[in-house]
């Protein structure tokens, strides 16, 4: 059972979070060209270490956040609120 | 082995006896008992079968590491397989009973395979029957698949009851600063260490009571101590948990416990759960689980009679049962010298037979006082006896190998081969075990998430080291400096023993006795070539038993080793799993059974709907109308009726379950226009628009309509099945990739109940319900407008003139609570008009039809294309998913798409799921696939929805088959397009 210290409700079970996905990826912009989009979305790096991961605090505040994490350990190394204006106005740790 | 119970002593309580049966024949223990030790003492020898051989097994130890009195509990319903005799604790009216034997464990027919052992070597049924010549010569395994029936029922452990469990069971989570497993005195000092410093702890022990091996021992003085611990602990808060497993360890310091509440009661109150399973968070996690004692493989070792030293001292002191009168222990290191004298006190015959040639002073002055007769440089060679052991044959060393000795008679046969630590909840975390050559075990490696290890776990053999170890263990686990003591702690050291055997000769001599795996078959492994461990472990199925070969792995390994010329440590081990040990699955579901196994979501008209008769289906989670039967109607009579009824003159639905998300802010009306394929920026108030939103890769995601409330504020509508991921989906672009965008979404499903109202009569219907009913007149309400208005009575309403029956249509949303009010007016208005209620399968009927897709259609394997959709795609702006969908595979003309279906003979109708193929290449894939099929009544035969290579033009004035190999044989089919009723919308505009 990995803990996950969610910046809005604290620490919090992995089982009310959902994993999104690969958090290092810059979508391009939605006019890009079909290249740029087939990298964004299809090139992932199979990482044994540490990775970004998006994840979504579904069953809690569900705001989306980027967690640092050892995918050998499952040691989670940091967290940050995706949204930073989000996390600014209900006053998250960063 | 001629067990008794003593007059005193013992932690029993004489005074209580309890009943219970064994085999159908009644017997007496005492409160205190174990069933084990109930049993030793009323002289039962032989309490198991064994899987392969059916060999007469007994009592072979005091814990959980039983491999030989494993027996069933309980009957009917309630009858639990593969239970250890050794950890169940005795109750008034407990039964149980012998398992894999007939007629019974005493007198088992099966035996007889025990004749033919030499053909069940590890892989026999592998080599004896697949492909068993010469019937089946390189053919494969029609046969074996007949022989493994025979085989399975032949070998084989409990049988579990076939009846749904009764018991109940309760899931329950936990917090605490430090979690202690194990109540020996490491477990019981680092609980006490820790709690006196105030902070939270939780201590489990799978025992009835605390104490660990305090608890076998016959000093009064140690008995004071425990108590005082035990009262430490009570003063101190720790939350102690007995009959509590400790089964598994997780990430984070998560640990799984099983409490067992109400086994060992002999009434069982009506309002406790039989099990709890706990799921513990602990900041730190103090491990003494202990160590359990090993035996030696040598010929006969499993015989009733050959236990293990620390079984026999439990036996003797905590359960005042004399295992023997005339032992014979044999042993390689200096824990079992006590056990020896405290026998021989006890009134046993005893002679100690120690494989080292010396041993220190002290233990032959104790040996002597206590009347032991100790021999020297000897180990067991072959077990006596059949039911029961007779003797034992001794060997010497010599050269590499042995040399027989002399013959030794005897009723109790105990071995010590040393000590292995109980490693397995850290190797749950993945923390590999490290050989110790001098202490000869495994020893624990450290695991991180502020998990430390604690007496003989860690490697203490001494009671006074355990304590001590405890105390550091508790204050590393706080984080406080603090050393533990030396390991070890044995005067002379452990000689190490793994298997005793002359050459040449080949015996049963085990060394994973639950499954029958002997040395040979170990030998056998490396013979054929499998040199892993983790190859050994599958072939030989080593370990593979219910106690993960708690006793028999390390000889396993020792002796992979040994015929690899290499040392233990260089073979590896096997990684432990959870659970330590067996977890009914009852207890892993908790309260989550019959209706509480999913959630069940009612729409708002659920009771509404049931009253006016309807029969419910599942649609994901929620429970929908199915369709709504008149007297005497059968489901397919009724949708078909329904449907006809809404094209006739109008129907009513319940919508509730579309998933509805309030898009609000500055910024809504873009974010639509990039989530949506097609044009959403120039939407006007008042109006509604059909959007299709595809993924990243292109290919569509959902689709529904939206609906212009205000200038920042509209309502998405989303299929039921992903009304969650799509939610998911939105949050995700704004806070992530689109950051700037000023918008909010929020899920409003459960704020409106929705229905459709549908049919030529629907506007009539509508207008007798509302306040003003012009608000809905073809002027004021054209087909995609949306307008709030009042139903009577001052229901405020939202409307919105869309259609997926392809009639004249309205859905009518009101708050939720208003929905049963809604329903009562529409009803009032729609009933004498000739108006019916339709369920999910004319609302299926009514959109194949028309060649609307839904779920079975959009799989998300299609494109827009495919779906036929392709014209809302616009190619004016960029859209989520409008760069990937245009992938040259994505566009290939000959992609599945979208058709209808018609029957080539009317009369005749074909299965959703079939195959279409062209008819003369009924083979592989096919050219295509059945999503939908109904019987139409505005056509008057069967139709269907699928996709087909090239769609419908393609394959026009050709023949197709629908092919259904495993329901019905192939049907000829017609492509025509999917809009196969009006398709041209004349009823839906009108």
């Amino acid at each position: 059972m990995i803990r996950i210290p969610c910046p809005f409700c604290g620490t919090r079970d992995h089982s009310e979070f959902a994993y999104g996905g690969d958090g290092s990826i810059t979508y391009p912009s939605l006019d890009a060209p079909m290249q740029d989009w087939h990298d964004a979305v299809f090139q992932r790096e199979n990482i044994c270490g540490v990775q970004v991961e998006t994840w979504q605090h579904v069953n809690g505040c569900r705001m989306w956040i980027l967690v640092e994490r050892d995918t050998m350990t499952h040691e989670i190394h940091s967290v940050r609120p995706a949204h930073a204006g989000m996390a600014k106005a209900l006053g998250a740790a960063s | 082995m001629s067990a008794s119970r003593l007059i005193n002593g013992g932690r029993i309580d004489r005074s209580c006896r309890l009943r219970f049966t064994w085999d159908g024949r009644s017997f007496e223990g005492f409160a205190g008992d174990t069933l084990a030790s109930a049993l030793m003492a009323s002289g039962e020898t032989v309490l198991g079968r064994s899987f392969k051989y059916h060999r007469p097994r007994g009592i072979m130890s005091a814990g959980v590491e039983e491999s030989g009195a494993i027996v069933t509990l309980g009957a009917g319903e309630r009858a639990e397989p593969n239970t250890k005799a050794t950890m169940v604790e005795l109750y008034d009216g407990l039964t149980a009973c012998g398992q894999n034997a007939w007629p019974n464990v005493r007198s088992d027919v099966g035996a007889a395979l025990g004749l033919f052992g030499r053909f069940f070597s590890a892989g026999f049924y592998y080599k004896t029957f697949m492909g068993l010549p010469p019937f089946e010569w390189g053919r494969g395994t029609g046969i074996w698949m007949q022989y493994e029936k025979l085989i399975r029922k032949a070998a084989g452990m409990g049988e579990a009851s076939r009846i749904a469990d009764p018991d109940a069971y309760d899931h329950v989570h936990a917090f605490c600063d430090l979690l202690v497993v194990g109540s020996g005195p490491a477990g019981l000092n680092a609980a006490l260490t820790a709690a006196q410093q105030g902070k939270d702890v939780i201590l489990v022990e799978q025992d009835f009571e605390l104490g660990g091996d305090l608890l076998n021992q016959a000093d009064p003085v140690v008995e004071a101590q425990r108590r005082d611990l035990v009262a430490g602990l009570e003063a101190a808060n720790v939350r102690i948990m007995t009959r509590t497993t400790a089964f598994g360890l997780y990430d984070y310091g998560t640990a799984g416990l099983l409490e067992r509440v109400t086994d060992h009661l002999a009434v069982k109150p009506a309002h406790a759960p039989r099990q709890r399973f706990w799921t513990v968070r602990a900041a730190a996690t103090v491990l003494a689980t202990g160590a359990l004692e090993r035996t030696v493989a040598f010929t006969n070792n499993d015989r009733p009679g050959v236990m293990t030293v620390a079984a026999a001292r439990a036996y003797l002191n905590r359960f005042g049962v004399l295992p023997g009168q005339n032992i014979v222990l044999s042993t390689n290191n200096d824990s079992a010298y006590v056990t020896a004298a405290e026998l021989a006190k006890a009134g046993a015959n005893m002679t100690l037979v120690d494989l080292r040639d010396r041993v220190s002073e002290a233990h032959i002055v104790a040996m002597k006082a206590a009347g032991v007769e100790v021999k020297t440089g000897l180990a067991p060679l072959k077990a006596h006896g059949g039911k029961a052991v007779t003797g034992v044959a001794l060997a010497r060393p010599e050269g590499k190998g042995w040399a027989a000795a002399e013959t030794l008679a005897c009723d109790l046969l105990l071995v010590s081969g040393g000590w292995s630590p109980v490693v397995n909840l850290v190797s749950h975390r993945g923390a590999k075990p490290v050989w110790d050559k001098d202490l000869a075990c495994f020893l624990p490696a450290p695991c991180g998430d502020n998990v430390v290890m604690a007496g003989s776990a860690a490697g203490h053999w001494n009671a006074g080291d355990c304590s001590a170890s405890g105390i550091a263990a508790a204050k590393t686990a706080m984080g406080e400096p603090a050393e533990a003591p030396a390991l070890g702690g044995a005067e002379t050291p452990i000689k190490p023993l793994y298997e005793v055997r002359l050459p040449g000769k080949k015996t049963k001599s085990f060394v994973d006795s639950q499954h029958d795996v002997t040395a040979a078959d170990v030998r056998l492994a490396h013979q054929e070539g499998f040199v892993s461990v983790e190859h050994l472990k599958r072939y030989t199925t080593l370990g593979m038993a219910t106690d993960q070969g708690k006793m028999g792995n390390v000889i396993g390994l020792a002796l992979m080793a040994e015929a690899l010329g290499k040392e233990i440590p260089s073979v590896g081990t096997t990684r432990f799993r959870p659970p330590y040990t067996p977890v009914a699955i009852g207890a892993l579901a908790g309260r989550n059974t019959g209706s509480h196994f999913k959630i069940l979501r009612r729409t708002p008209l659920h009771d509404w709907n049931l009253r006016h008769g309807a029969t419910m289906t599942d649609a994901g989670l929620w429970h929908r109308p199915w369709f709504f039967a008149r007297k005497g109607e059968t489901i397919t009579e009724a949708y078909i009726r329904e449907a006809a009824t809404v094209r006739d003159t109008l129907g009513i639905c319940d919508v509730s379950s579309l998933g509805k998300i309030a898009v609000q802010g500055p910024d809504a009306s873009e974010f639509l226009n990039r989530i949506y394929s097609n044009a959403f920026a120039k939407l006007a108030v008042g109006k509604a628009r059909y959007g299709i939103m595809l993924r990243d890769d292109g290919m569509v995601m959902d689709d529904g309509t939206t609906w212009q409330l205000s200038e920042n504020n509209f309502l998405l509508t989303t299929t039921t099945t992903n009304a969650g991921k799509v939610m998911v989906w939105l949050e995700e672009l704004l806070q992530l990739r689109w950051p700037d965008l000023k918008v909010h979404v929020t899920s409003v499903s459960d704020q409106w109940a929705g229905v459709s109202v549908a049919g030529p009569k629907a506007r009539g219907g509508i207008m007798a319900c509302l306040q003003d009913p012009a608000a809905v007149s073809a002027d004021n309400l054209p087909f995609m407008g949306v307008i709030e208005t009042r139903l009577k009575g001052g229901i405020k309403c939202l409307i919105a003139r869309i259609s997926f029956s392809g009639e004249l249509a309205y859905e009518v949303y009101v708050p939720s609570d208003y929905g049963e009010a809604m329903m009562d007016l529409l009803w009032e208005a729609a009933e004498p008009m000739g108006g019916c209620l339709y369920g999910l399968e004319a609302l299926g009927t009514l959109r194949i039809e028309k060649g609307h897709v839904t779920g079975a259609e959009l799989d998300g394997r299609v494109t827009i294309d495919d779906a036929g959709l392709g014209r809302m795609a616009s190619a004016r702006k960029p859209f989520v998913g409008s760069a990937l969908r245009q992938r040259p595979e994505l566009m290939r003309a000959d992609r599945p798409q979208l058709v209808g279906i018609f029957p080539k003979d009317r009369n005749q109708t074909f299965n959703g799921g079939a195959l279409l193929c062209k008819p003369d290449e009924i083979s592989g894939f096919g050219e295509g696939w059945v999503t939908a099929v109904t019987h139409s009544p505005a056509l008057g035969h069967w139709i269907g929805l699928g996709y087909i290579s090239g769609g419908h033009t393609a394959w026009q004035g050709k023949a197709a088959t629908a092919t259904d190999p495993v329901r019905q044989g192939d049907i000829a089919v017609e492509i025509v397009s999917p809009h196969m009723f009006d398709p041209e919308g004349g009823r839906m505009h009108g």
